[in-house]
């Protein structure tokens, strides 16, 4: 379970976080909308600890991310994170991207790493690349590997970062069948995200965000159906 | 802190010596500069074909020690009888060694003109030496400052190896002092800060060309 | 114009030794570099610790060694370092000044080679669960070599070069070495510097060109 509550943050005199309380249970899809600019992706690097927070607490699985006592190479092994700008290591192949941290972070022995490997990048359908560099690779292909690369982890929570948004719309199909995949699986997950029919179709709750304020948050008929707040309102209209 | 026997002459001896390698360093970087532009246009207008044997023989200049070049350098005018000063010698091999480093600059400098900037300047009419001077001079000269500067002063500390001929610059003077002083750690120091202290603030300035001029940043 | 005759022969025939003595060059310049790079590492560390001792540390030997003559820097070695009552042998002074003097240009090519890489990267290795330390040294440095790999090569040649200038300290069994002695016993300068040039040369563009071979063995990617 992951649990943020009234998380305030600030970069410089910008205040990004405004108080944000959220509750995600095991098993559950929530996903995170809402214009640029409005807090979403900082709150995710908060979850995992990239990012300190001003103040409120973050736990997950009842322990504190940002306590000092906390230690934060172990809890992100299970928080599993993709970003939108999928930043594969260019130096290994996508065979060696995937081995790296379970060998080195989880100790795992070559063969048991590199198994590991093979049947997460099968999962994301990239059996055929094992050797081959990231660079050769479209930027879906790139996006898919490190998805498998935080899913070789075996993490107990995935977030997704707006991980379609730097893709060509033709890319994007691959890396949402994915995701989709992913959720049917019971993979517990946050994404923020832009693309609102993915929203609609994989989510348990839809939260919308505004200026650092989580305005709304409700199961997707509902939010995109009759929604309330009328930023929220104004958004939908906008993006449709 | 420092009890130390040198005066205020000897001071001066090291100044001179400062002198002799500004001195060096101003007429073989003029020099070599001089050089270097011309070779550089001619490789990037013969190709790099034709410019083989130009090429090849610069590269000798920048694979072969500095301190054997002058020494053959050296033993050349003593055989062919020039009757060359020490002086002369250091400045004709420095000029050369210069030239070769600074050909590399100008031909990069010139190549990093985008050639439809080119087309451009000549598609309005422009002769081939309009567009040298009004076009690719210009441009081509804020690619190569930064570099420039780094090469005069590489040009400054190798300058040092001229001690080899005898002639007394900074650092030959230095170890004078050395011999008949007997403290090394004290004069070579002073002689350390000379050399700094006419390095590192333009090593700075080139810093900041770079920095400023940067089309990247 | 020339009155002078070349006596070749006699020069080739020193031929062995000289190759010995190249040979010596190659191991100076190779050990330096060795130590160079691996104080280059520790002195881009110092600068990134956050330390103002370390990173001020770090700077001054980078500023010294970038700004003041090598052969300066070999002169330290040899003679600055008897005030303190140390007596480095020719060898030692020569290893310690080149290695000084690559240690500094390394790092300042290091510094540049960790610009080019985004920190993107190391966010992303923390975000696997590594630590600092692991992320610098299975994402970044990986990376920043490849980088900085053309500089390097260089500052080896640099290194073979700059090792001629043990003989001003009394170096003898490096190839400046040696023909110094050839030429101090027999006068024919320009015949034996002739050849230490070729030779000279010739190690240069082997060394160029088995870092090319290196490289494109090494980074496929």
């Amino acid at each position: 379970m992951i649990e943020i509550q009234n998380v305030r943050k600030s970069f410089g005199s910008l205040e990004v976080l405004k108080g944000i309380d959220l509750t995600v249970q095991k098993g559950e899809v929530v996903t995170v909308i809402g214009g640029s600019g409005s807090g979403k992706s900082t709150l995710l690097t908060c979850i995992n600890g990239l990012e300190p927070i001003d103040s409120g607490r973050i736990l997950v699985d009842g322990t504190e991310v940002h306590a000092k006592a906390t230690n934060l190479n172990k809890l992100r092994q299970k928080i599993g994170i993709v970003f939108q700008q999928w930043n594969a290591f260019p130096h290994l192949t996508v065979l060696e991207n995937v081995m790296l941290a379970p060998r080195k972070v989880l100790g795992m022995a070559k063969s048991e790493a590199e198994a590991m490997a093979v049947k997460q990048l099968t999962h994301v359908g990239l059996a055929d690349k094992l050797k081959t560099y990231p660079s050769r690779m479209s930027g879906g292909q790139q996006q898919r590997m490190a998805i498998a690369r935080a899913l070789a982890m075996s993490p107990d929570y995935m977030l997704f970062d707006e991980v379609t948004s730097a893709l060509d719309p033709q890319l994007v199909g691959e890396v949402l069948d994915t995701l989709r995949m992913l959720a049917s699986e019971g993979m517990t997950m946050i994404c923020v995200t832009h693309e609102m029919k993915f929203a609609r179709e994989v989510s348990d709750r839809v939260a919308f965000f505004h200026k650092g304020v989580m305005a709304e948050i409700a199961a997707p008929a509902e939010l995109f159906g009759a929604p309330k707040d009328p930023e929220l309102q104004k958004f939908l209209a906008a993006t449709h | 802190m420092f009890d130390t026997a040198m005066t205020a002459n000897d001071l001066l001896f090291l100044l001179k010596g400062a002198g002799m390698t500004l001195a060096v360093t101003g007429v073989s970087v003029a020099a070599g500069t001089l050089m270097g532009v011309i070779f550089g246009v001619i490789r990037v207008q013969i190709g790099p074909w034709w410019a083989a044997p130009l090429t090849f023989l610069l590269d000798i200049f920048r694979s072969v020690p500095l301190l054997i070049q002058l020494v053959l350098g050296n033993a050349f005018q003593s055989i062919a009888k020039l009757g060359w000063a020490p002086f002369t010698t250091s400045c004709v091999i420095l000029s050369l060694y210069t030239a070769a480093y600074c050909t590399e600059i100008v031909r990069g400098a010139i190549d990093s003109v985008p050639p439809t900037t080119r087309r451009a300047a000549r598609s309005l009419g422009m002769t081939w030496a309009q567009d040298m001077r009004f076009i690719v001079a210009p441009l081509a000269t804020r690619i190569a400052l930064p570099s420039w500067i780094g090469l005069t002063l590489g040009v400054m500390k190798d300058s040092s190896l001229v001690l080899w001929l005898g002639l007394i610059e900074l650092l030959r003077a230095s170890q004078v002092l050395v011999t008949r002083l007997q403290e090394p750690l004290f004069i070579l120091s002073i002689c350390g800060l000379i050399y700094f202290l006419l390095s590192f603030p333009i090593a700075r300035l080139g810093g900041y060309l770079e920095k400023r001029w940067s089309p990247n940043d | 114009m020339f009155n002078y005759t070349f006596h070749w022969n006699q020069a080739l025939k020193a031929l062995p030794q000289m190759l010995d003595g190249a040979l010596v060059t190659l191991k100076i310049a190779l050990l330096s570099m060795a130590i160079g790079l691996a104080f280059a590492l520790l002195l881009t560390l110092f600068r990134l610790s956050g330390s103002r001792i370390l990173s001020g540390f770090a700077r001054t030997w980078i500023e010294i060694a970038r700004n003041t003559p090598a052969l300066f820097q070999i002169y330290m070695a040899h003679f600055g370092l008897g005030s303190f009552g140390i007596h480095l042998s020719p060898f030692t002074a020569l290893l310690a000044g080149i290695a000084f003097n690559n240690a500094g240009y390394l790092a300042e090519n290091f510094r540049g080679a960790l610009k080019a890489i985004p920190d993107t990267q190391t966010r992303a290795g923390r975000s696997l669960g590594m630590s600092a330390i692991q992320a610098f040294r299975l994402i970044v440095l990986p990376q920043m070599l490849r980088v900085a790999f053309l500089p390097i090569t260089n500052q080896m040649v640099w290194a073979i070069l700059m090792t001629s200038l043990g003989v001003t300290v009394g170096m003898n069994t490096d190839l400046a070495g040696v023909t110094q002695e050839l030429n101090a016993r027999s006068f024919r300068t320009f015949e034996f510097f002739a050849i230490a040039a070729v030779i000279y040369y010739a190690i240069a563009k082997v060394v160029t060109l088995a870092a090319r071979l290196i490289a494109w063995r090494m980074f496929r990617y």
